[in-house]
């Protein structure tokens, strides 16, 4: 390919990848994200080649990121000239040669689709792209707009803008949605200055989970003395239950890219750090190829865009470390270091990697970074509310119907996440608590759906939005237990430097422990909220300050839990196995005798086709039985 | 020179000093269990937690890493600071319940055990200070023994926990332990530390040993002294 | 054996060659050989602290450090079970007991045929599927303590 070096460069390659985003034939996508890959898109992908390849139909078939509807995966769009983009949902291989009867009949008889895209709004550059030319066929009447579906309504996508639907491989495609223009705009036509001016005025806020001002970020960086200077991404999404920014990096990760370009102009730095989880090979192997992409087409490399402008960007694997998500142990681990974090009180932007002037942001910080300059600061502001601009993606995930990731604008109601897009709670159950910020973060009771979902309502209601994991649970989740696992979590993932987050959390987890198994004490609430205050007061760097929210948030909240596991010996939500046991209702046993041969130490037994009985001297509680009884005949009492 | 008040007493101090220097040069003691003056800082003990005033925010901060600012007020003693050092002396008494020093710092300031912390067996009296690690590595220059493992599984010792090849016998790594955790033993010819026995040189002159074989060749091949030179012991001089 | 632990020796001054030999490079280097060797010999380790100049105890704290790099051989497969927050609300820890069970070994162990390590991993990100669990890189979706024995004869048969 030829290397974009102007304006006119960009706008031809935008052509093409317009050709390939609305073909003149037919083109199947897949979405082909780690999630969709988990439920089986390969499967379905590898199937629609061959049945493809069987008929000799000249159908172009292509690759996708995700959606974000996690619930319906895999998901098989068709495009036709001139027609709704359709999606199909929970496709299999199985379905593969009666979805392209169907298209060659155009019809949708027996495979519905469960939505169809007339116009797609390309945020970015605020245009408007047309599938559907003329008036809609016949047979797609009763097929939904992606706008009517309650899932989707709400939305607004910034930072997920192309996710789903350009392929993460083709430069061109990202081009053809306004990508690498608001590069151009900033190297021909703007100064680091004016730059930095627009985001600051955008409001964006860092959203790793601190929330300071990026702009401002990048001013003191920018104002730091040396002539060596770095950008970094911080994509060692850590929360156990956040993997947007895996999407993004999966889905459209020249995103990510041109943000940092930019970013690394507006402040000065020559060169760019990527640091992944190694848990996430998809998002590594695809950013590798779309630098390799933007290198040899000019974008990364000597004079970009023909401006006195040179900066390369590396990938750095983690290596399995949560504590590297904070930016001083991430830069020690790009360093090669084991990643403890130091005391802060030096900054990075002044002394970060290799001492040298650093600024890091997250990868959704990144990539909003486009739209801001192409739209301008302004235009961002007012998305979401005052002191919390532009949207926010949040994997929606636990015991709610609708799991995937959401991107919406800041300050919409807790409820409407959970209820209008989140469809509620499966199986009738009733609305708990929704957990954010994760391991740092804090459980926001049912009782406070009203909340506005922004940086400081979430601070002030004793969670945080961190990362943006948003785990929903139900009755039947115990919330001491929820606390203990967090802080579990934290012992293996404490680096073990200073003495409040190493010891305290430890002490604080054995105490947990102890009374999710019947054996805690009176007075181990209080103690436990001592020992939280000294270690957020003491502890070395966020991840000890932060540790003891969950339990703080739980104990806030859901104090009748505790009591009830202190002084009851008893766990009302049924989880917390030393206090609870495993029965069988005699009345709803047909005495088909499954469990009894499931259980793995042979205690259950009875007579066929009587109600058989539990032996709770043998029972180890694994619940084997409760999960294989067709008849709902063993509850937990 | 920039100005500072510290428990209330102004103070004036050099731009670059830590708080915990400039207060105790005001007469002001703040414990501290890792800080010492042959190693850079860590800040990983956390006793020497002071509260520092800016404008109308407060924060905990570690006070050997703060450098004095202009007009900040600094508190080492408030509720808020005690309660920080207050959870560290019980959560280290727990883990080194055999550490003399921590139990007379702690009977110092007035703590005592917490009955609902399980004393640990394992874990010696180190503190994981990393003093040794960092005396081994920026004043002796040989790394020897480093950290393995995190979180609770943090320990301090030579790789593998195996003899290392490195080690020089210095015995550098025990003089700074706070807690006197590393156990050196010394006698006559042999010096044991981690594990590994040393040969000891007797003095060319008085005949007493003083020093390991293998640290005098290393100070010879660093300092290009030769070893001959070397194996005299400091008061034959 | 020494002529394994030649071997070992050439395939890491290979792999140190092409990080570029920069002492920041470690971790690379590090998940190189462990993708290499399934583990980190001891003999890669002895060549990285002579190649890369970098001090045996530092190289040992960062090989000790992350979870990625293991000092001892893993199995042929690794069970990975997810243990991020959406896994352990749908019960993942059930899951691990009935592995433990089945295997006879406990989290972080390997079985005695050197077939299958039992680990525990912080979130795959595949949160949508819980509980699910990773073996041997194949993501195994909506697991139930049922589905186990099956699967892991499957990777027996597979050998």
């Amino acid at each position: 390919m030829k290397k974009i070096s102007t304006i006119d460069d960009l706008k031809k390659a935008g052509e093409k990848g317009l050709k390939s985003l609305f073909p003149d034939g037919v083109k199947i996508v897949v979405g082909m994200a780690t999630s969709g890959i988990a439920s089986g898109a390969d499967k379905v992908y590898t199937a629609l080649d061959e049945e493809i390849k069987k008929r000799k139909l000249s159908y172009i078939l292509a690759k996708t990121g995700s959606m974000g509807m996690d619930f319906i995966e895999p998901l098989v769009d068709v495009i036709e000239k001139d027609k709704p983009r359709l999606s199909y949902g929970k496709m299999t291989p199985a379905k593969v040669p009666q979805l392209i009867d169907q298209i060659i009949k155009g019809n949708v008889d027996k495979i519905r689709p469960l939505y169809r895209i007339d116009e797609e709004d390309v945020i970015i550059t605020g245009e408007v792209k047309h599938y559907l030319v003329g008036a809609l066929p016949e047979y797609l009447k009763d097929v939904p707009k992606i706008s009517e579906l309650p899932f989707y309504k709400k939305q607004v996508k910034i930072v997920t803008r192309n996710c789903g639907i350009i392929d993460p491989e083709n430069i061109e495609e990202y081009i053809a949605r306004g990508g690498y223009f608001a590069l151009q705009k900033a190297l021909r036509t703007m100064s680091s200055d004016a730059i930095i001016e627009d985001v600051i005025k955008s409001g964006l806020r860092g959203r790793g989970g601190g929330g300071f001002p990026a702009g401002k970020k990048w001013q003191s960086c920018r104002n730091a003395p040396g002539d060596i200077k770095y950008v970094i991404c911080n994509g060692d999404e850590g929360d156990p239950g956040a993997y947007m920014d895996r999407s993004v990096m999966e889905g459209d990760p020249h995103s990510v890219i041109e943000g940092m370009i930019i970013g690394a102009y507006a402040i000065g730095a020559q060169e760019g750090f990527i640091y992944v989880r190694n848990e996430y090979p998809l998002a590594v192997a695809n950013l590798t190829k779309a630098i390799e992409e933007a290198r040899s087409l000019g974008l990364l490399g000597k004079n970009i865009f023909g401006a006195n402008f040179n900066f390369d960007i590396k990938i750095s694997k983690g290596a399995g470390a949560f504590v590297c998500g904070e930016s001083t142990a991430l830069m020690a681990s790009l360093e090669g270091k084991a990643g403890e974090p130091r005391a802060k009180y030096i900054h990075t932007v002044e002394h970060g990697l290799w001492d040298r002037p650093s600024n890091l942001n997250n990868v959704e910080t990144w990539v909003n970074v486009p739209v801001i300059i192409t739209r301008g600061g302004k235009w961002f502001s007012e998305i979401g509310v005052p002191h919390s601009t532009g949207t926010k993606v949040f994997s929606l995930v636990g015991k709610i119907n609708n799991i995937g990731l959401v991107e919406v604008p800041m300050g919409i109601p807790l409820k409407d996440i959970i209820y209008d897009i989140g469809g509620g709670i499966p199986g009738g159950k009733a609305f708990k608590a929704v957990q954010t910020g994760g391991p740092s973060g804090g459980a926001i009771p049912a009782a406070m759906m009203n909340l506005p979902v922004d940086f400081d309502s979430l601070w002030e209601a004793g969670s945080m939005m961190g990362s943006g994991g948003m785990i929903v649970m139900d009755e039947k989740t115990c919330m001491v237990d929820l606390a203990r696992y967090f802080i579990e979590f934290l012992v293996s993932e404490s680096c073990g430097k200073c003495i409040p987050c190493r010891e305290g959390v430890r002490r604080m987890n054995d105490i947990l422990h102890d009374i999710c198994a019947g054996k805690g004490k009176e007075g181990d609430v209080e103690l436990l909220e001592l020992m939280a205050k000294g270690i957020k007061d003491g502890s070395l760097c966020a991840l000890g300050g932060s540790a003891p929210n969950p339990v703080l948030s739980t104990i806030k909240y859901f104090r009748q839990e505790y009591d009830a596991h202190i002084q009851k010996k008893c766990c009302p939500a049924g989880v917390c196995r030393a206090l609870i046991r495993y029965e069988i209702n005699a009345k709803k046993c047909t005495g088909c005798g499954v469990c009894a041969k499931k259980c793995p130490t042979e205690c259950i037994s009875g007579e066929k086709k009587k109600a058989h009985k539990i032996n709770q001297k043998k029972c180890i509680k694994c619940g084997v039985c409760m999960e294989s009884c067709k008849f709902e005949a063993i509850t937990v009492e | 020179m920039v100005n500072l008040i510290i428990d209330g007493k102004k103070i004036t101090a050099n731009k670059d000093t830590m708080i915990l220097e400039a207060a105790r040069a005001a007469g002001i003691d703040i414990p501290t269990l890792c800080a010492h003056e042959s190693v850079s800082r860590s800040g990983a003990c956390r006793l020497c937690v002071v509260e520092v005033k800016k404008g109308n925010r407060t924060k905990i901060v570690t006070s050997c890493l703060y450098p004095v600012e202009e007009g900040i007020a600094v508190e080492t003693k408030n509720e808020r600071v005690l309660n920080v050092r207050r959870l560290v002396l019980e959560l280290l008494l727990a883990r080194n319940p055999k550490s003399e020093v921590i139990a007379d710092l702690a009977k110092k300031l007035g703590v005592a055990p917490q009955p609902r912390f399980i004393p640990d067996t394992d874990k010696g009296k180190c503190i994981l200070c990393r003093s040794c690690v960092r005396v081994c590595e920026e004043v002796v220059g040989v790394s020897a023994i480093g950290l393995s493992c995190r979180g609770s599984q943090k320990t301090v010792g030579p790789p593998y926990n195996e003899d290392s090849a490195v080690c020089i016998g210095c015995g550098a790594c025990a003089f700074i332990c706070p807690t006197g955790h590393i156990e050196m033993e010394t006698t006559e010819d042999k010096r044991k530390i981690w594990g590994r026995t040393f040969k000891m040189k007797a003095c060319d002159v008085c005949g007493r040993y003083f020093a390991p074989e293998d640290q005098l060749k290393y100070i010879s091949k660093i300092t290009g002294v030769p070893l001959k030179e070397l194996a005299i012991c400091m008061d034959c001089r | 054996m020494k002529k394994a632990a030649t071997m070992i020796e050439a395939k890491t001054k290979e792999i140190i060659k092409k990080h570029g030999g920069d002492k920041s490079s470690l971790i690379a280097v590090l998940q190189d050989i462990q993708e290499q060797y399934n583990y980190l010999p001891k003999d890669a380790l002895a060549t990285v602290n002579e190649e890369m100049e970098i001090p045996a105890s530092r190289i040992y704290e960062v090989a000790t450090f992350y979870n990625t790099f293991s000092l001892n051989p893993r199995g042929k497969y690794l069970i990975e079970v997810c243990a991020g927050t959406a896994c352990h609300v749908q019960g993942a820890s059930r899951l691990m007991d009935k592995l433990q069970r089945d295997l006879e070994i406990e989290c972080g162990e390997t079985t005695k045929d050197n077939m299958f390590s039992l680990e525990e991993v912080r979130c795959l990100g595949c949160c949508s599927l819980a509980p699910v669990v990773r073996i041997g890189g194949d993501i195994h979706p909506y697991l139930t303590q049922d589905k186990i024995p099956k699967i892991l004869g499957n990777y027996r048969k597979q050998g």
